[in-house]
């Protein structure tokens, strides 16, 4: 076990088998797209209260899930760097932030355009809104820093306790709903009884989110391959490529 | 057909949404392809100018 996680932190391993991977995980996102999709957009019924606008949620959750999930798979960058001092794991780190903030970004333009027909108005600094707009800045926060600081060796440990000290944020984007009066509605799916969505809309939004997560992970390595190329250009395994 | 496209009077709302969707997928995979494409053009070039 050690040793396949030593071996999979070396560079030249990492690229091979994420070159591997893409195609697979590119037809199995497809698929589940087209599934998600298919299920949102044409079978599920509209709401009884929203009506057709509540498509958005197959669009708008799995990103809103995929902002939270990105900036914690951050935040367990950070321990692998202070403890295996992998480089890897700065390479996954910084790769994973520009996706988690395009995902903060649809999630927050997504959840307004649905938020203007529903509640009357595109934005309002209620406690969820707010807190996933600070996560948006995390983000953007990150990539500055990492942009700012030339050796990026130690850019790579400077954003990931960026990474760790905004970590206190997920837990508060995630239960700002129940904590605080908000406009934003309740959790529908992760109640720990029974998830009070019907199952046509639950299935799809399921199959949309499982999309999101393998289209994370495709695009997650293929940006790790191209920041491999570029920190380790002079290393021998580049020019043997 | 054009029921589907009008959204039930939403689509103002509901198709910007998944257009932007699809911009930012698709962007956080071209970008990236296309940043490894030039590394491994430039790899290549430094290969021809080490052989001169």
């Amino acid at each position: 076990m050690f040793l396949w996680f030593h071996k999979l932190g070396s560079p030249p391993h990492f690229y091979r088998i994420a070159g591997k991977w893409i195609p697979w995980l590119g037809w199995i996102f497809l698929l589940l797209l087209a599934a998600g999709l298919y299920g949102g957009l044409v079978e599920a019924p509209p709401d009884y209260q929203q009506g057709e606008s509540y498509r958005i949620i197959f669009v708008h959750v799995p990103a809103a899930w995929m902002s939270l999930f990105v900036y914690v798979v951050m935040a367990v960058c950070w321990a692998v760097i202070i403890i295996w001092h992998m480089k890897l794991a700065e390479v996954v780190l910084i790769s994973s932030a520009p996706i988690g903030a395009s995902f903060t970004f649809l999630a927050l333009v997504t959840g307004s355009l649905w938020g203007k027909p529903m509640w009357g108005t595109y934005w309002v600094w209620d406690a969820r809104l707010t807190s996933e707009l600070i996560l948006l800045f995390l983000y953007l926060g990150i990539i500055g820093l990492h942009n700012a600081i030339e050796d990026k060796r130690t850019a790579g440990r400077a954003v990931a306790i960026l990474a760790l000290v905004g970590v206190v944020n997920i837990p508060i984007i995630h239960y700002s709903v129940e904590w605080w009066h908000s406009l934003h509605q309740g959790p529908t799916v992760t109640k720990f009884d029974k998830p009070s969505i019907h199952w046509s809309m639950l299935l799809p939004l399921l199959l949309m989110a499982l999309a999101f997560q393998v289209y994370y992970v495709l695009a997650l390595f293929q940006r790790c391959r191209a920041e491999l190329l570029r920190r380790e250009r002079n290393h021998k395994w580049v020019g043997e490529l | 057909m054009l029921e589907f496209l009008k959204m039930g009077g939403y689509a103002a709302y509901v198709w910007p949404s998944y257009g932007l969707a699809a911009l930012v997928l698709w962007l956080n995979w071209y970008l990236p392809c296309k940043q490894h494409d030039n590394e491994l053009r430039q790899l290549k070039r430094r290969k021809k100018a080490e052989k001169k």
